[in-house]
């Protein structure tokens, strides 16, 4: 397991590596130059325009600037805001809690909604049941989630008034209270991603589920006389499970998108609202620096699929 | 086979018609016309589509007429849809942003499908390292955030596309080039996973002893092969570059504000919910039957497209 751990790490080095250049291809192509007010302004004399640009290194050759850069954002030196007139890296560390507890707590309910009505689904195919799921299902991932927020507003907050429909990070309450409004607030933000994401994933549960429930060791299984819930949670969804960890691993990047609309919709303080928020602001350094963080996060969600996937399939974890 | 024996020349005549041939196109027309929601999505979506470009003509009210008078009202006669805040007439903006929509949906869909055809194709065709580094070039692209690049991208290009070809055609391209850009991975894993297969088939290896060009390899024998799961593919992406494109301009970062897409409709609409619920719903409805109907369409053709599949 050490062994596969340290094998799957390496191979991340290549794929860190390519979003790095991406990354610094599109900013390194854009037009524009962030010495072009100095460029304009007549009171700035030709020489101390270019001594500046020696010192930034912005006349370096491309592979510079790229080793120069990407060093940089490696030890955590990401610059400074132009808008909020702090270090980049303070803004993004008090912002991505949120995040990852919005993210984390989506990804479980959209499991805890797909695993058990995809397999329930899939155990009885074409069943009643199975075809209002079906139908769910679709109408669950067509609807996109800026839109299932505002009919959460309009219904829970607005109609019903039970949820607030601003989250708020400074809230006042003490002790249970505390814990309480924090939930409820953010019941609707999490809502909206697991929703969306569960639906999709449904699908892939009973299609995985169907696949597998036909072959011959299941019928051994139950040939041997074991209750059908041990043939379906110990021998079929183990299995099941395979492809479906590689699917899941596969939408992190649509659930890190959808926390960037929830959080836009409900005003959640994460690193998603600050993107909008600096895209607004035209706060470079800001933009670079959370696009990199989700790469990041999007690369370490594939290695927790990979030791899932080990953990799930001894079969991989030697080769 | 003894049953393929024919027992007497009169047996085989009587036969003959019962075993009609079915061209493939009648045969996944027959296929596709069992999926009932399928057939249904096809419907609504021509009808949406008709609506959307035949609309504007029939229901001839601008788009950006300000009215203070009417602003903010439910549906009418004079408003079958209501009015939005400037008292704008909500049935003409959201027959106007469908045409964008829909625009923007197929044009990306095109990108995508003839870059990840293209891809596959190369990588399918082409063994060893070609196809290893355009195989880890996808994978790379799988696990790219894809909407906090498209903002990046946006963020940084729209004002240098915006002095070349004026404000809304250059959003227009941008928008297209970049969705379509990121979406082509799966067409091409698809395209590449067919053509490792039917490569090596009997047929194609006839064509090659006959001396067929690699070209016309491709296109006459192995691409027509590999079309089906290309066109559910490209059938999805459409929804998929339609609910991009949405999510851009509900973030305010899609088309200039003028420009009323579906998208923009709801963004503009979310800070009236609690007097003015009916300008969101009408825009959010669109997008949502839209999408709903194209998957169904999607699920429908991969039922009729798949020779596999016993129905």
């Amino acid at each position: 397991m050490g062994h596969y751990l340290l094998r799957r790490l390496l191979i991340l080095i290549p794929s860190v590596i390519g979003i790095s250049v991406v990354l610094f291809t599109v900013l390194a192509l854009a037009p524009g130059d962030p010495f072009e007010e100095l460029a304009t302004n007549p009171n700035v004399p030709a020489e101390v325009r270019a001594s500046l640009r020696a010192q930034f290194g912005l006349d370096d050759p491309v592979v510079t600037r790229y080793f120069r850069w990407f060093g940089s954002m490696l030890q955590g030196e990401w610059g400074f805001s132009f808008a909020s007139r702090v270090d980049v890296d303070t803004l993004i560390l008090q912002r991505i809690p949120v995040t990852l507890l919005i993210i984390g707590s989506a990804l479980v309910l959209a499991l805890l909604i797909a695993l058990p009505v995809g397999v329930y689904a899939a155990t009885r195919p074409y069943s009643i049941f199975d075809q209002i799921a079906n139908t769910l299902a679709f109408v669950g991932f067509s609807l996109p989630p800026f839109f299932t927020g505002i009919l959460f507003i309009l219904l829970f907050s607005i109609t019903l008034d039970w949820l607030p429909f601003v989250y708020r990070a400074d809230i006042s309450a003490a002790g249970w209270r505390w814990y309480w409004e924090h939930l409820r607030q953010a019941i609707m933000p999490v809502a909206v991603i697991g929703l969306f994401q569960g639906a999709s994933w449904t699908r892939y549960v009973r299609s995985a589920v169907l696949d597998v429930i036909r072959l011959d060791y299941v019928t051994t299984a139950r040939a041997k006389g074991l209750a059908e819930r041990a043939v379906v949670v110990k021998h079929v969804v183990r299995n099941a499970l395979i492809p479906v960890v590689t699917l899941v691993a596969l939408q992190m990047p649509a659930l890190f998108g959808g926390a960037i609309v929830t959080e836009q919709i409900f005003r959640v303080p994460g690193i998603g609202s600050l993107l909008i928020s600096a895209i607004l602001a035209n706060d470079t350094p800001v933009i670079m620096a959370v696009t990199f963080v989700f790469s990041f996060l999007v690369v370490a969600f594939n290695l927790l699929a990979d030791v899932l996937y080990a953990w799930l399939d001894p079969r991989i974890s030697y080769r | 086979m003894p049953g393929s024996i024919p027992a007497s020349l009169t047996a085989d005549a009587a036969a003959a018609p019962a075993a009609r041939r079915t061209s493939p196109g009648a045969e996944a027309w027959r296929r596709f016309r069992r999926h009932r929601l399928a057939l249904a999505g096809a419907v609504i979506l021509a009808l949406i589509a008709a609506a959307v470009v035949l609309g504007p003509l029939l229901w001839a009210v601008p788009i950006n007429e300000i009215d203070f008078a009417a602003k903010l009202q439910g549906p009418s006669w004079k408003h079958p849809l209501g009015t939005d805040d400037l008292g704008q007439d909500l049935l003409a903006r959201v027959l106007y942003g469908g045409r964008i929509s829909l625009a923007v949906g197929l044009a990306a869909m095109v990108i995508a499908v003839v870059v990840g055809t293209l891809v596959g194709a190369v990588a399918g065709m082409s063994r060893g390292a070609v196809d290893a580094v355009l195989m880890w070039l996808t994978e790379l692209f799988l696990s790219l955030p894809q909407l906090p690049l498209l903002l990046l991208i946006i963020y940084l290009f729209r004002d240098a596309l915006k002095s070349l070809v004026g404000l809304e055609a250059s959003m227009f391209i941008l928008i297209v080039a970049v969705i379509g850009g990121f979406r082509w991975m799966p067409v091409a894993r698809l395209v590449r996973a067919q053509f490792l297969s039917l490569r090596e088939k009997e047929f194609v290896e006839a064509a090659r002893a006959l001396g067929a060009s690699p070209a016309r390899l491709v296109v006459r024998h192995i691409l027509p092969n590999a079309i089906g799961p290309v066109i559910v593919a490209g059938t999805i992406d459409v929804a998929a570059a339609i609910i991009a494109e949405s999510t851009l301009s509900f973030l305010g970062l899609g088309f200039p504000s003028d420009v009323p897409t579906w998208g923009r409709l709801l963004y503009d609409a979310k800070d009236h919910l609690d007097i003015a619920a009916h300008w969101a719903l009408i825009p959010g409805a669109a997008i949502f039957f839209t999408v709903l109907s194209i998957n169904y369409l999607g699920d429908g053709l991969r039922d009729a497209l798949d020779p596999r599949r016993v129905i």
